[in-house]
């Protein structure tokens, strides 16, 4: 056999290819959108009343004045409760870690197909919207006041925020070495396990460990409720005027938080 | 029985014409060059090959070891037990870049051993030795337990050629494995592909520069915009030639200081004479 020429011509004029204007057009629209919407929520926000952040800054400062003086004469108290709501944080963040890896990759547009993405995604956007502190509520009449009704409210909560922060990672991931498995004769599952969870895994931690932070945080809040910790504490003593101990209350969660962060930042270090 | 053969292949991506009316067949132990300039049809042809990429029309059949791969538009049900026999190897490597150079090798087993066993990740001494084994063949033995993205750009194809190997493939589809190599990377990577071959895998390497092809392929397929204008001997494939099929497209696929007359290809490397010669 010999090489067969079918094509001698050396001029080849290539017709352009049209421009695809529907994006440039839905980009404008959604930018307009935006407008339209933050136009519509001025009024309802009240955002009108912005001038009197600086005409009545006299009032902030009158009750900043009663936080100046700490009193940590409990000290020891504060601590063990503040180690109380971390402990409801961090229960509530690892379940929610662990459950939302299945929900975020069954969620993900380029890994399941729409009728596993849609029903998964709508309930993880029941769990979002739902605020912690509703949730609680509800655990609170299931099974009762404390602790482990904060941790079951932040885990459902928090399951919901990661599954979508979990979701989105994985959609934006690399799908060449995804690809590259599937060429070996890999299973699907296999190609999730080894193409795409390594590449989101730094992600995945870096995630969950802010949303450790954020839940401390939450936690506090929890306490009005009755869920325990620091918390409660702080808003019973800010609502019979113990300002002194409210702001030793509050210096320890600020310190707390930030000592938290910079350990987090160096559990992600080893991640990365 | 061949190992590729392609009937009345046909893809449309948009309103671009990527492969028009292919048909190929490929035996056993060839080592077949796809060359052409980019936007040519080399690797969406690749990409149907071994499955990644379905084609449109009722006619397109590909068979691989004379099995069904795709044909009607539709993947074969069996689709993944024959990817187990082609090897792919990939221009950007497709390493998973985080895991090490024996993890990713180690992953051409999944379509072998049991499915539990591969997704935990469990693969076994003898497994882990053929895989360590792989790597020493390609020349890297030295990055072990280095990370993917720690290696050089040859280092990482080879570690993927390494990967094919593991898989014990019959076939190996190399998309553009050089492209983006230096020269000497590049050249240790074909001398890799070309003794893979004389181990009677079958090879089909889709090539930018026609220098590579003439000296390891004994066999050219060449296309322009999706089709096959040419299909024989590497070294019928003249410098000449390939003005007069891609016009000023030539520049990118011939090297400025190349011959303009071929050299004969490489005895040495290329034992197996393709029945093309025959």
């Amino acid at each position: 056999m010999t090489g067969v020429v079918q094509f001698s011509s050396a001029s080849q004029a290539r017709p352009e290819v049209e421009r695809d204007r529907t994006r440039s057009f839905w980009t404008s629209v959604t930018w307009i959108g935006l407008a339209v919407l933050l136009a519509w929520s001025w009024s309802p926000a009240e955002m009108y009343r912005w001038p009197q952040l600086f005409s009545d800054a006299g009032n902030m400062a009158t009750y900043a004045a009663g936080f100046l003086k700490p009193d940590f004469k409990e000290w020891h108290y504060y601590l063990q409760e503040m180690a109380t709501t971390i402990q409801i944080a961090l229960w509530g963040t690892f379940l929610a870690a662990v459950l939302a890896v299945p929900f975020g990759i069954l969620s993900a547009r380029n890994v399941a197909p729409w009728y596993v993405v849609q029903p998964v995604r709508r309930l993880m956007d029941a769990c979002r919207s739902i605020h912690e502190l509703v949730f609680a509520v509800l655990f609170v009449v299931a099974v009762g006041l404390g602790p482990f009704a904060g941790a079951m409210a932040l885990f459902v909560h928090t399951t919901g925020i990661l599954a979508k922060l979990f979701s989105e990672a994985v959609e934006a991931t690399d799908f060449r070495p995804v690809e590259a498995i599937r060429a070996t004769g890999a299973s699907r599952v296999q190609e999730v396990v080894f193409g795409i969870v390594p590449q989101v895994m730094p992600l995945w931690m870096s995630y969950a460990l802010y949303r450790f932070e954020s839940n401390v945080r939450a936690a506090t809040v929890l306490g009005v409720i009755g869920a325990g910790g620091i918390g409660q504490v702080l808003f019973e003593a800010i609502r019979g005027f113990y300002y002194p101990q409210a702001s030793a209350m509050l210096i320890i969660m600020l310190v707390t938080v930030s000592l938290l962060d910079l350990l987090s930042q160096q559990v992600r270090k080893l991640f990365l | 029985m061949n190992a590729i053969s392609v009937r009345n292949l046909s893809k449309t991506f948009g309103k671009k014409q990527a492969l028009e009316n292919i048909s190929l067949d490929i035996a056993k132990g060839e080592m077949v060059a796809l060359i052409g300039a980019s936007g040519s049809g080399k690797s969406t042809l690749m990409r149907h090959i071994c499955g990644l990429e379905i084609a449109q029309t009722e006619l397109g059949r590909i068979d691989i070891l004379g099995q069904p791969i795709q044909s009607g538009g539709r993947l074969a049900r069996d689709a993944r037990g024959l990817r187990r026999n082609i090897g792919v190897v990939f221009q950007q490597f497709n390493l998973v870049t985080r895991l090490s150079a024996l993890s990713n090798v180690l992953l051409g087993n999944l379509g072998r051993i049991p499915t539990w066993r591969g997704t935990l990740g469990l693969f076994n001494a003898e497994e882990k030795r053929l895989a360590r084994e792989a790597l020493a063949r390609v020349g890297i033995p030295e990055v072990v337990w280095q990370r993917a993205s720690t290696l050089s750009g040859g280092q990482q194809q080879r570690a993927a050629i390494a990967r094919t190997l593991v898989q014990r493939s019959e076939i190996l589809l190399a998309d553009e494995p050089i492209a983006s190599l230096d020269p000497l990377s590049a050249r240790r990577v074909m001398e890799v592909l070309a003794s893979v071959n004389r181990d009677g895998i079958t090879c089909v390497v889709s090539l930018h520069q026609v220098e590579y092809a003439r000296r390891y392929c004994p066999r050219t397929i060449a296309l322009r915009d999706g089709r096959i204008v040419f299909d024989g001997p590497s070294v019928e494939l003249t410098n000449n030639m390939l003005v007069e099929l891609y016009g000023a497209n030539s520049e990118e696929l011939i090297l400025p200081d190349a011959p303009t007359q071929p050299a004969r290809p490489n005895r040495a490397a290329t034992p197996r004479l393709s029945p093309a010669f025959v």
